[in-house]
């Protein structure tokens, strides 16, 4: 598998740090109720199909990369940053 | 038997070699197969289960029959098939399967034992009882049955990994792969062409015909030295392709030194590469595949397509009177190259009705081989056909059931293959594998013109993807014959008729699969192993597929097949993990001070990567409990040295870096002021603890993280995830230092006094307070000064830049020694961090909270932090949790072990009734007795009362009291002092 590092090119998975579901981005709002937390922390889907992971280019360039891509046909569809993704929070 | 004039083996060069121990010659140029076959050995080998004879069926990879053990000692290697083995000089080749020898194998009997061996065999008669499964049957069955075995010994050859990108992969060194190379090589993309043999050719080798008027193997010859002289263009002959994979990587076996009498010591036998194409020409070719019919095992029964390979390419005839079993017309091919040649041809039974006669041989229209003969060989067929019965004298049959595309790269991604009725077989699936398209035989097209116009078209319309246009290709002139099949696939009959040869199945083990509804080809397949031996079924699967239609009424396409999956021919282990043996299994890393500690005999150990002192043994000391007891003294009196080098150290810079630290760790860092120290800790998002450490605060936007040595990569990871993923706003910025810095802990009463013989300006008790921090130069090297203490005592950690490390611990060592003081090991540095109660990931390990490990007021209300909701959550803070506490032996001489589980006293001690573990244990040469670190429920409210701490792994148990966990020095006085 190889993924396309906006920062860096198409380089081989064994550089990346797979984390999870790109829900992680997400993070609910330190006082929000506890069942959005645990929807947060535990609950994912499971899809077959198109899903949105976060992979860590940690032999390379050290972004965080928020990976679209198809659990069926293993195709990468698209591969961001992630802080371009959360560019307007925190 | 070698035929004058016919082959391209160089006859003037003689190659000797031995099978079973006799001396045979073959010549430059042979495989094993061709020179056993030249020396008229017909018999090689016995088979998996029956150990029946088998000879020669093959002369390529997908070889089912001949397969041998070459060499001795550790360079010995089973299972290799003999046409795959390039002859040299020397060459050692053993039979397998067979004892005490080939001819005379006692457990020949379980051929006679056959109507018990069926299909299931294993699954039905070893069932009972249960007990002799390990100890009686397997290894009967292993003994019994199996191929060649290891040798037992480490592989002392070497192995290589590699790795290759390019635009173009072109997969196969055939008339289509040639062509395919060629176009894209002109054009001047970078192209990776892949071949299994040793010479680029494919079927040009092994046949008669012309391309362009010259002979094939003269235009393959003169297309490959174009293609050499591409700089563009790396040709990669003895490499088998044996799987693809996503985004246009695959996998591939190179065999460097295989062929060779005296590989070169310093290049590898074998290499595994990684190949990245961004696109792929398939041009695999096809195999042939059998017939069944009654007997049809017998040495001297091979491919017709074989018997032409031997002729053409290695000048050998697999047989002085030769029959041709045929459904095609590359049969007749193989009776008419033979005669050419000056060989017996008895007949050709040719099972299609319309078969074609000739002048040359006998046909035998609408025919069968309804029998043979011939213990160790072939020596007579016996034929039911238009006419009537016949018998037929011959010493070997040429049987061709058609051609299979190979498809099975194509098939790698979860694929099946389309059946296509034209050519009776299954073809590559359109656009199965991204960037893949299949070209010439593998797509199904058999002549040699249809081959090269489509290898070339193949290339041009993956040029054209790539954005490189191809205007004009000249394809050469070559044979463009049709391809005539009338698919058979079994012979009835009594009698047992083989499919699988490797795995010694029959086509009655399938009709049984069936009857018994092991109906689908993925419970056939595993009910009867067809195709499960290491040759994957290559010659036979779709006849069993066919004769599993057949038996459950359904038509080929409706039965299916089963997965292809890699590898597509065997790679070994060796190959595919070239490089981890031994220490290469994972990279070490030193500290700065590693010579100076394996020079005073310290025994290392591993700390995820690194190496560290275990302890310093001295004259006179015995065990390593005298030298950790002394060093434990040595700090707790006067002064230690360690090597903390390997803590793991983040420059944290930024104008918002306390912002993100307040965000990270779940106590407040804002209110640290510059040129303090404070102890930290961080909390996963779900409420545990990830790691603690140390955050200095070097100047206003300056700050130096610690983690433990095993954590220094995970928090690395998840600082760069809290930033760009959950606070990008935040303007701060940070690096992993641990390398850049050596650094060592100077602990014990003695320590300042040290210090100040050392540095350029000493320091004292109101500069340099508990938990300062700041800038320091000795003999002119900038350092840093930390006071943080993980032993307890009055204590320093320095830091210098690590390439003064090795001098300064040499230093450090010649100013303690005056002090009464010298090094510590990894064992002081743990029993001085338990009597303090002091944590490591034996008590941070993944599954503790803040509040289990006493910390919980760390975690600050004020403030959010990472973990800081979940670690609200109900069920991660109470009594009902275990909570970090101490244990004393009641007894002194009581033992604790870490890894034991407590009990209340009177409780049996099982897991219902458990009520903690011991997470850390040592002897504590401080108070003279056995101290642990343990999780207990409740475990704050219970100091004083009594536990049983019970080992069930070591048979320890031990009556012990709860405590507080810090056992020494509990108000810190001493590392304040
Ligand atoms: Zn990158």
């Amino acid at each position: 598998m190889r993924i396309t590092c906006p920062l860096c090119g198409a380089r081989d998975r064994r550089e990346f740090h797979y984390m999870g579901d790109a829900v992680y981005l997400d993070r609910p709002d330190p006082v929000a109720p506890a069942v959005a937390w645990d929807d947060y922390l535990h609950l994912r889907d499971n899809p077959a199909g198109e899903t949105r992971d976060l992979w860590f280019h940690e032999a390379g360039c050290g972004a965080w990369l928020v990976v679209t891509r198809n659990t069926v046909s293993h195709d990468v569809l698209s591969v961001a940053l992630a802080d371009g993704i959360r560019g307007g929070a925190g | 038997m070698r035929i004058v004039g016919r082959g391209r083996v160089d006859r003037t060069i003689t190659v000797p070699f031995t099978f079973d121990g006799r001396r045979f010659w073959g010549h430059e140029g042979d495989t094993l197969a061709s020179a056993l076959m030249a020396n008229g050995v017909r018999m090689v080998g016995r088979s998996f289960k029956y150990h029946r004879p088998r000879g020669i069926f093959s002369a390529g990879s997908e070889e089912p029959s001949a397969l041998v053990t070459i060499g001795h000692g550790t360079a010995r290697t089973p299972n290799v098939r003999a046409p795959m083995q390039e002859l040299y000089e020397g060459l050692s080749a053993r039979s397998q399967n067979a004892w005490p020898s080939l001819s005379r194998d006692l457990l020949a009997l379980n051929d006679l034992l056959a109507p018990f061996l069926g299909a299931g065999f294993y699954y039905k008669t070893f069932m009972w009882p249960r007990a002799f499964w390990e100890r009686v049957y397997e290894p009967a069955i292993r003994r019994a049955a199996g191929p060649g075995a290891l040798s037992g010994q480490a592989d002392a050859a070497r192995y290589d990994k590699a790795f290759a990108h390019c635009d173009v992969l072109v997969i196969g060194g055939g008339p289509s792969g040639l062509m395919a190379a060629l176009v894209a090589g002109r054009a001047g993309s970078d192209v990776i062409l892949a071949e299994e043999d040793r010479k680029f050719g494919g079927r040009l080798l092994a046949e008669t015909e012309e391309v362009d008027g010259q002979p094939g193997p003269d235009w393959a010859a003169g297309v490959v030295a174009e293609l050499t002289a591409l700089p563009n263009v790396r040709l990669m002959p003895r490499t088998t392709v044996t799987g693809a994979y996503d985004q246009g990587t695959y996998a591939a076996l190179e065999r460097v030194g295989l062929h060779l009498a005296a590989p070169h010591p310093d290049a590898p036998l074998e290499t595994f590469w990684r190949i990245v194409a961004r696109r792929t020409v398939l041009a695999a070719g096809a195999l042939e595949r059998a017939i069944a019919f009654p007997d049809n095992d017998r040495p001297g029964i091979m491919q017709a397509g074989a018997v032409r390979a031997y002729l053409h390419r290695w000048g050998v005839a697999a047989g002085r009177n030769v029959t041709v079993f045929t459904n095609n017309d590359s049969g007749h091919r193989t009776a008419r190259d033979l005669r050419a040649a000056g060989v017996d041809v008895a007949g050709v039974v040719d099972a299609r009705p319309d078969a074609p006669d000739s002048a040359d041989y006998p046909v035998f229209a609408a025919g069968h081989v309804v029998g043979t003969s011939g213990r160790h060989g072939l020596r007579e067929i016996r034929v039911r056909h238009a006419g009537g019965q016949r018998q037929l004298a011959t010493d070997c049959l040429a049987v061709s059931g058609g051609w299979n595309p190979s498809v099975h790269l194509a098939c790698h991604m979860n694929a099946r293959p389309v059946w296509h009725e034209g050519i009776a077989g299954f073809v590559a699936p359109d656009g199965a594998v991204p960037g893949m398209a299949a070209a010439g035989a593998a797509r199904g097209l058999f002549s040699t013109a249809g081959c090269l116009a489509d290898g070339a078209e193949a290339a041009r319309a993956a040029l054209a993807d790539l954005g490189v246009t191809v205007t004009s290709v000249e394809v050469p002139r070559a044979e463009d014959g049709a391809y005539d099949i009338a698919p058979l696939w079994h012979v009835p009959g009594k009698g047992r008729a083989w499919l699988d040869y490797q795995n010694d199945v029959t086509v009655k083990d399938v009709e049984m699969a069936a009857h018994q509804n092991f109906a689908s080809a993925e419970h056939m397949k595993r009910y009867t192993t067809q195709g499960m031996a290491p040759d994957q079924g290559k010659t036979s699967n779709v006849a069993a597929l066919a004769v599993l239609a057949e038996a459950t009424g359904r038509t080929i396409p409706q039965t299916g097949t089963t997965t292809y999956r890699p590898p597509y021919t065997p790679v070994s282990i060796a190959a595919m993990g070239a490089g981890g043996r031994g220490k290469g299994f994972a990279p070490e890393r030193f500290t700065p001070s590693h010579a100076a500690c394996v020079r005073r005999d310290a025994p290392m150990v591993e700390a995820g990567l690194w190496y560290r002192p275990s302890y310093f043994p001295l004259n006179g000391e015995t065990s390593w409990r005298d030298s950790c007891d002394r060093e434990v003294r040595m700090v707790r009196e006067r002064v230690g040295i360690c090597d903390v080098s390997t803590l793991g150290k983040i420059d944290v810079q930024g104008p918002d870096a306390t912002a993100f630290l307040d965000l990270v760790y779940a106590n407040t860092i804002s209110t640290l002021r510059v040129g303090r120290v404070r102890y930290g800790i961080m909390l996963r998002e779900d409420g545990h603890v990830m790691d603690d450490g140390t955050c200095a605060r070097l100047g206003p936007h300056h700050y130096l993280v610690t983690t433990t040595t095993a954590a220094a990569g995970p928090v690395m990871r998840h600082m760069e995830f809290v930033h760009q993923c959950l606070a990008p706003r935040l303007d701060v910025r940070f690096i992993p230092v641990t390398e850049q810095w050596a650094q060592f802990a100077i602990a014990g009463p003695r320590s300042r006094d040290l210090l100040n013989a050392l540095l350029d300006t000493s320091i004292d008790g109101q500069d340099f307070p508990f938990m300062a921090c700041g800038a320091v130069g000795l003999m002119g090297v900038a350092g840093r000064l930390f006071r943080i203490s993980f032993s307890g005592e009055h204590g320093y950690e320095l830091a210098v830049p690590a390439r003064f490390g090795a001098a300064l611990f040499r230093q450090l060592l010649c100013l303690a020694e005056p002090f009464g003081g010298g090094p510590y090991g990894m064992e002081a540095l743990n029993v001085l961090r338990i009597e303090k109660g002091f944590l490591t990931h034996a008590e941070l390990d993944g599954r503790t909270t803040a509040f289990d490990l006493g910390l919980g007021r760390m975690v600050s209300p004020g403030k959010d932090c990472i973990g800081k909701a979940a670690a609200r959550r109900p069920g991660l803070c109470g009594a009902s949790r275990e909570q970090l506490v101490g244990l004393k032996p009641v007894a002194p001489e009581g033992r604790l072990t870490p890894g034991a589980h407590l009990f209340a006293e009177g409780a049996q001690a099982v897991r219902v009734n458990d009520q903690g573990h011991v997470t850390s244990a040592c002897h504590s040469p401080t108070l003279g007795h056995e101290i642990a670190l343990a999780f207990l429920k409740d475990g704050r409210a219970r100091h004083g009362r009594r536990m049983r701490s019970v080992d069930h792994l070591l048979g320890v148990e031990t009556l012990c009291e709860v405590c507080d966990p810090v056992f020494f020095d509990p108000e810190g006085a001493r590392a304040r002092g």
